[in-house]
């Protein structure tokens, strides 16, 4: 009965919210309604469709070409001629790689006689790992990947780990429903491995704001709406961003449908977590094996170790005093508009904007008699950089100071400062110069050391905790005992101050030395001192021995062993062992939290309004969760990529699909629904989806078949007649020709040049640019940008470094996204601003220089054979008499000019006139100038640039 | 672009100019489809009364109460609480909003015919009050600068969407032929909070995204030839590229290649046309004066100079952020020293304008993402974000000259009459542009975007 009444009002709740959005919001009308609509075709999970007779026999290489051929034939069209093998293997070599092919790559093909000579091609083209670089750039748009955070500060972030899985993972052809899973719901597989927690930085990849004075749940809550909106575009293939603030006005989600999807992924930390390239992964095994192995030579030879440590864990349990959390108040204004969020264990945990200096102000009133010490403890929080305990980049800070003063409840203004006489320390790091990212600038000499640093009044001091790489993010303890206890019969109000200014100069930077999350406690007892056990020991000591695991024995002996002095030899190995741990770098992932975060229906997708709170679930029009079994993230994630989902395979074929041929089947590759493009060819796409899941979710499968087909190896040029009929080429009658990427752009000219370092993945790199981009006022604060002058200079584009509020100017001309929102179709402009780039960039131009060295030392010796050599490089092809008559007489022109001294050769010829390279023998500076002319037009190409 | 879109730009907007210099360049093969210049000029909805504008974004958030919203009994309860009611439900950045009010700290005197109020920081635009039109009664959602920004420039805080400017030439398309359709420059001593995306295209082609201009050096960037390539050089280089498209296009005939033809013929008239739209230093000494700008010194007063030229080559959106104005202490010295930067400038642009005949149909819109608290930051001398209320000014193109609308309670807190929220002020300027801003829309996710979301009411008062 009460079950009945729930669920009736629940129906008339979620009826009158959606009307009273719909009478409020939208007062435009609305093509009918919400009502479940599976009669729309991407509703309907797709079937495989019979393969159309055609008319014309023998063209046909696959099926894909039955059902174009069948569409051309209904139109009384017909398909193109092949096209010739260099521009067809051009064209595949852009696709598959987004690199083109070399000239004597061209020649085995041109050469190859073998019936499977375009197969041959594909093989070796899907097998190269720079398919996963084409490829994954274009997922990286879809997962919004950049570099930085974005919004203000737009700080860099450490997100590369999960670019290289990307990459990765394409190339060993990961079958797509797998690749989807371990990016919502890795770190939920079962003993998720470092990949799969790095791929949950899908997730993660959305905007970070750190601006001063911002409410960090406010914009967790635009994070959680844009993992949303990412997963619908790029997974689903529909807007159910829509459905955040009322029930979608086309397509049946309803408003609480979004949230309850929501619920899914809202229970999570945002983590950011230490991950190893396989060469450190070694390197850490290894310190482990070593360390187990060192300490196994310490038990054999001292039999009686057991009982001893049995000894030394009597003598050292129950040793400390009583402590009583304090839970303060924290005063707004001495944050400096970093915000201390209070936890249900007395503890805070900064968050928001992290300024380098401030001394943050807490105050408590206590009723306690005779306080002696103060407990500070720093504690690990999954939401800290690399867990804690500091906000800095490796996770830790720095305590320039504990100040403490108190006054009498009864007489708040009588303040008196206290007197803190000694302080102790789990650990401090060994008194050393501050690291020079927290350089303020102030020249002066600034340390980081003992925790006796906190209390001598010096701002040039700190305690620091550093312990070094593997062992730094623990929590870590301090106590701080005052000369006379403090005692006010009628309560105290209790005022700490902890002072952090030892991060740097700039606050817009990740420069913070903050303390992430802190804890306080007072005691009575004398003689406090700050527990010298690591944490987690404690808790082992609580075990009855009988129950404890060997790990949990291994545990303890390795924090006694410390203590033993026979052992000392043997501790020294071990630490200097650990002193060669890996630095790794860092990934910011998705963690579920143990407590759960409830999701409520926010009303106009408002986090100050929530209404109802909603369950995790699927939206009713689709195909639903499998019974009894877990409701969590990672049922969601392999709900998403079920056989039975209607657009999860179409969205990604289609996706393919319009990479090749420059419209995808269905033009709004963005979104399947009501409002959706109708498809070009409805069964050929469900034909590709098909093939998709039923051949194991192998993208390089589906690759496979478009290429192979004769409809993809068609001839690009097209008719008037043709043109004016399908001016888009959705028919298909012709291949397409397209104006490849901005990052395929830069590649080329690399490529052909034989400037291009092709090694792959790896931090992002900096390539030239303009200096004053990264400066105010062009940018809101001071950015980094370190100008590669090493091999680093000439890395595919997609390696460079992604600061989302400054994109990359010569990607930016050329349409690439920025990584605001996912984006899973880019916008292909042809502007004026695109001339100048190519002209006039300086790595265009150190291309045009490297070319023209290139031809004149490896292109043989006439006019003739180097033109070709260089034009062979750029295009795949040689050039026609006409062009080679063009392009001569530029060369002879400047030439001549550059002979008459009408201008100076070694500048257009070098990068750096006094550090050019030795002249090739019998060639002179004026030729190669010329040369480096007619090299800069050819990378200016529009067929350069164009996949025919 | 898909092909609705392409559709329409067919449909509604005619050949284009690209598709023209097709034609003639292919001859008898014209065959313009598939290759129509996005930014060729079109006509709106109905007849506009401006087709240019010019925006004077004062990034950080202007005190509304220090410049142009007189609030004397702010003074009388300096020092006090504000009202317990007046703070439910109100959020704050920095600050605990039950702090002390504090006072304005400027005179304020009655200017021109009009009678408006204005501040003694800004004598300037005292001069100027008959020509303006002050808004004291805008409203916005946001009170954290990056998201406020995003708000002002595109309609939402949400990142991803189209800006103003990109959704004016988007509609409007350029009639500058050797410059982009939307310039932006950055003066103050930041860049704007949210960098790029406050003049992104969003989800709109690429081509309608702001162009970045410096008032030093190359105002575009890759504008000036690289080092060793000579005006010889680079005529003949591009001639030579042009030639080869063209033998190109006649064998495969994408008209594609038509219109990359055209952009490097637009490049190298760019490179000509460009340095001498920043060299500033041909202007008359009055008009210097009159801006206080000074040739090869970047100033806000040299890009406001600028972007009146820049009008005048048909540039159709110019917006120059100076960020300056977040005064969370400092207040006093602070907002007076900005003042000094940018009020002559200011006024000497409408004024400039008006002389030239320009400002009929140009408007000058002067404004940031909010306004600040009533309530004190920090000591005595300092004010925090504050959504609720705020100051702008507009003028010319169809804005009644002239006139104050709006009006904030008695402490600045709320706006208490002719509320303009920020969809309706955008609302307004898209009706002055000759747009009706539910119809100025680009389908994309399946649903028809605009940049009022789905809200905007046009502010008649402010309509000549």
């Amino acid at each position: 009965m009460t079950r009945k009444i729930t669920a009736l009002m629940l129906t008339l709740i979620i009826l009158l919210v959606a009307a009273g959005t719909l009478l409020i919001e939208e007062m435009s009308a609305a093509p009918e309604g919400n009502e479940v609509g599976s009669e729309h075709w991407a509703f309907k999970a797709p079937a495989r469709p019979a393969i159309p007779e055609t008319v014309r026999k023998g063209w046909a290489k696959n099926a894909i070409d039955s059902f174009i051929l069948s569409r051309l034939e209904k139109e009384g069209l017909s398909p193109s001629a092949v096209a010739g093998r260099e521009s067809r293997l051009r064209r595949l070599s852009l696709d598959l790689t987004g690199l083109p092919p070399s000239p004597s790559e061209v020649d085995a093909f041109v050469a190859d006689q073998s019936p499977r000579a375009w197969e041959k091609q594909v093989e070796r083209l899907l097998a190269s790992p720079h398919y996963g670089e084409r490829w994954g750039r274009l997922w990286l748009d879809a997962a919004r990947y950049a570099d930085s955070d974005g919004y203000e500060k737009d700080k860099m972030r450490w997100a590369w780990f999960y670019r290289d899985w990307v990459i990765d993972s394409l190339n060993r052809d990961k079958p797509y429903d797998r690749f989807i899973i371990e990016q919502i719901a890795g770190d939920l597989l079962p003993n998720a491995t470092q990949e799969q927690l790095v791929a949950t930085g899908f997730l993660r990849n959305s905007m970070i704001n750190e601006e001063g004075g911002i409410d960090p749940e406010q914009f967790r809550m635009e994070a959680m709406f844009d993992r949303m909106d990412a997963i619908g575009k790029s997974v689903l293939g529909l807007t159910i961003n829509c459905a955040q603030c009322h029930t979608h006005k086309y397509d049946p989600i309803k408003h609480d449908e979004y949230y309850r999807m929501m619920a899914f992924l809202n229970n999570s930390h945002e983590s950011n977590i230490a991950v190893y390239t396989a060469a450190e992964e070694m390197k850490r095994g290894d310190i482990f094996n070593r360390t187990r192995e060192i300490e196994a030579t310490m038990q054999e030879r001292t039999p009686e170790w057991m009982t001893r440590m049995e000894a030394w864990e009597k003598s050292v349990t129950g040793n400390q005093p009583e402590w009583t959390i304090l839970r303060p108040e924290v005063d707004d204004i001495s944050t400096g508009g970093q915000k201390y969020l209070a936890n249900s264990d007395g503890s805070f945990l900064a968050q928001g904007y992290a300024p380098t200096k401030h001394r943050v102000k807490m105050t408590v009133e206590t009723k306690q008699q005779d306080i002696r010490s103060f407990r500070l403890e720093l504690l690990n929080d999954p939401n800290l950089p690399l867990n804690g305990p500091g906000r800095s980049i490796k996770g830790l800070g720095a305590l320039t100071e504990f100040e403490a003063e108190y006054a009498p409840v009864s007489d708040p203004k009588k303040i008196t400062k206290v007197k803190i006489v000694r302080a102790t320390a789990d650990f401090s790091q060994t008194e050393r110069e501050l690291e020079s990212i927290f350089d303020d600038r102030s020249r002066r000499r600034r340390i980081t050391g003992p925790i006796e640093f906190a209390i001598d009044g010096v701002e040039e001091t700190a305690w620091g905790i550093d312990a070094g790489p593997g062992q730094r993010n623990v929590p870590r303890r301090a106590v701080f005992t005052t000369e006379q206890p403090i005692s006010n019969p009628g309560g105290t109000i209790l005022t700490i101050y902890l002072k952090q200014s030892h991060g740097g100069w700039n606050s817009d930077d990740n420069q913070n030395n903050n303390l992430g999350r802190i804890r306080l406690s007072m005691t009575s007892a004398v003689g406090a001192t700050a527990d010298p056990l690591p944490a987690g020991i404690r808790e082992i000591f609580a075990i009855p021995r009988e129950k404890r695991t060997p790990r949990q024995i291994q545990t303890i002996f390795s924090t006694w062993r410390l203590t033993v002095p026979e052992f000392k030899t043997e501790n020294e190995q071990i630490a200097a062992l650990w002193r060669g741990y890996p630095e790794g770098s860092s990934q910011l992932v998705y963690a579920e939290r143990t407590e759960g975060r409830e999701t409520f229906l926010l009303r106009r997708g408002d986090f100050l309004r929530p209404e109802k709170r909603v369950a995790p679930g699927v939206p009713a029009f689709l195909h639903q969760l499998p019974e009894g079994q877990p409701v969590d993230r990672l049922a969601f994630a392999r709900w998403l990529v079920d056989r039975r989902s209607p657009t999860t395979a179409r969205s990604i074929v289609n996706r393919i699909w319009q990479t090749y041929f420059g419209t995808g089947i269905v033009a709004t590759s963005e979104d399947f629904g009501r409002q959706s493009d109708a498809p070009s060819h409805p069964e050929l796409l469900d034909w590709l989806a098909v093939e998709l899941m039923e051949n194991g979710w192998s993208l390089k499968h589906i690759h496979r078949l478009i290429v192979s087909s004769a409809t993809y190896q068609q001839s690009s040029a097209v008719s008037p007649e043709l043109q004016q009929r399908d001016p888009y080429n959705r028919l298909v009658a012709r291949g397409s020709r397209v104006r490849v990427d901005g990052e395929i752009i830069r590649d080329i000219s690399l490529a052909v040049s034989g400037l291009l370092n092709s090694k792959i993945g790896g931090p992002s790199v900096f390539p030239p640019s303009p200096d004053f981009l990264y400066l105010p006022p062009a940018s809101y604060g001071p950015k980094n940008w370190y100008e590669e002058k090493g091999e680093n200079r000439y890395r595919r584009a997609l390696y460079t470094f992604r600061y989302r509020s400054v994109p990359y100017p010569m990607l930016q001309n050329f349409d690439t996204p920025n990584g605001d929102i996912a984006c899973v179709r880019r916008s292909r402009s042809n502007t004026p601003l695109q001339a100048l780039t190519t002209l006039n960039e300086p790595l265009f131009m150190e291309a045009a220089r490297a070319l023209a060295w290139k031809t004149v030392r490896e292109g043989g010796t006439t006019d003739g054979q180097r033109l070709r050599y260089a034009f062979r490089r750029v295009l795949g092809r040689a050039p026609a008499l006409e062009e080679t008559k063009e392009l001569l007489g530029l060369y002879s022109r400047q030439r001549a000019r550059f002979a008459r001294g009408e201008a100076n050769p070694w500048n257009l010829a070098t990068n750096n006139p006094d550090a050019a390279s030795p002249l090739p023998v019998g060639v002179n500076m004026e030729e190669i100038a010329a040369w480096t002319a007619v090299s800069r037009v050819l990378l200016n190409l529009d067929e350069t640039i164009t996949k025919e | 672009m898909n092909n609705r879109n392409r559709r329409w730009f067919i449909e509604q907007c005619g050949v284009g100019m690209g598709a023209l210099a097709l034609n003639h360049l292919l001859g008898s093969r014209g065959q313009a489809q598939g290759s129509i210049n996005p930014l060729a000029p079109k006509k709106p909805h109905f007849a506009p009364k401006a087709k240019n504008i010019i925006y004077l974004f004062m990034a950080g958030g202007p005190s509304h109460m220090e410049l142009f919203d007189n609030k004397p009994m702010l003074s009388k309860f300096d020092g006090t609480l504000p009202p317990p009611e007046l703070l439910k439900g109100y959020r704050s950045a920095f600050i605990n909003p039950n702090s002390k009010l504090l006072g304005p700290k400027f005179k304020f005197a009655k200017y021109g015919q009009s009678g408006a109020e204005i501040s003694e920081l800004l004598p300037h635009t005292a001069k100027i009050v008959d020509d303006i039109a002050i808004v004291k009664s805008m409203v916005t959602d946001a009170f954290n600068h990056a998201p406020g920004q995003l708000m002002m420039n595109t309609g939402s805080m949400i990142f991803g969407r189209p800006s103003f400017g990109s959704w004016v030439t988007y509609g409007l398309g350029s009639e500058a032929n050797d410059l982009p359709a939307f310039v932006v420059f950055s003066t103050g001593s930041k860049g704007p909070s949210g960098g790029n995306s406050n003049w992104g295209s969003g989800f709109l082609p690429t081509v309608y995204q702001g162009v970045q201009f410096r008032n030093v050096g190359d105002p575009v960037l890759y504008l000036s030839n690289p080092r060793g390539v000579d005006e010889s050089l680079q005529q003949d280089s591009v001639r030579t590229i042009e030639k080869l498209n063209r033998m190109r296009l006649n064998s495969v005939g994408d008209p594609e290649i038509a219109t990359r033809i055209s952009s490097y013929e637009m490049a190298l008239k760019m490179q000509r046309s460009a340095p001498e739209l920043i060299d500033i230093s041909k202007e008359p000494k009055h008009i210097l004066e009159m801006y206080g700008a000074e040739p090869g010194k970047p100033s806000f007063a040299n890009s406001v100079l600028m972007a009146r030229r820049l009008v005048e080559r048909g540039v159709r959106f110019v917006q120059i952020f100076h960020e300056a104005w977040d005064q969370h202490g400092n207040l006093v010295k602070s907002i007076t020293a900005n003042c000094k930067d940018t009020d002559q400038a200011c006024a000497a642009l409408v004024k400039d304008l008006k002389q030239r005949g320009l400002l009929k149909d140009t408007i000058v819109i002067w404004g940031g993402e909010f306004g600040r608290t009533p309530m004190v930051q920090g000591g005595d001398d300092g004010r925090d974000h504050h959504p609720n209320a705020f100051t702008m000014w507009m003028a010319g193109g169809g804005i009644k000259p002239g006139i104050t609308i709006g009006q904030t309670d008695d402490l600045g807190f709320n706006v208490t009459e002719d509320r303009v929220h920020v969809h309706d002020l955008h609302a307004t300027l898209l009706h002055l542009l000759g747009f009706d801003h539910e119809k100025l829309t680009y389908r994309f996710q399946g649903r028809d975007f605009r940049l009022t979301d789905v809200m905007g009411l046009v502010v008649n008062k402010l309509l000549a």
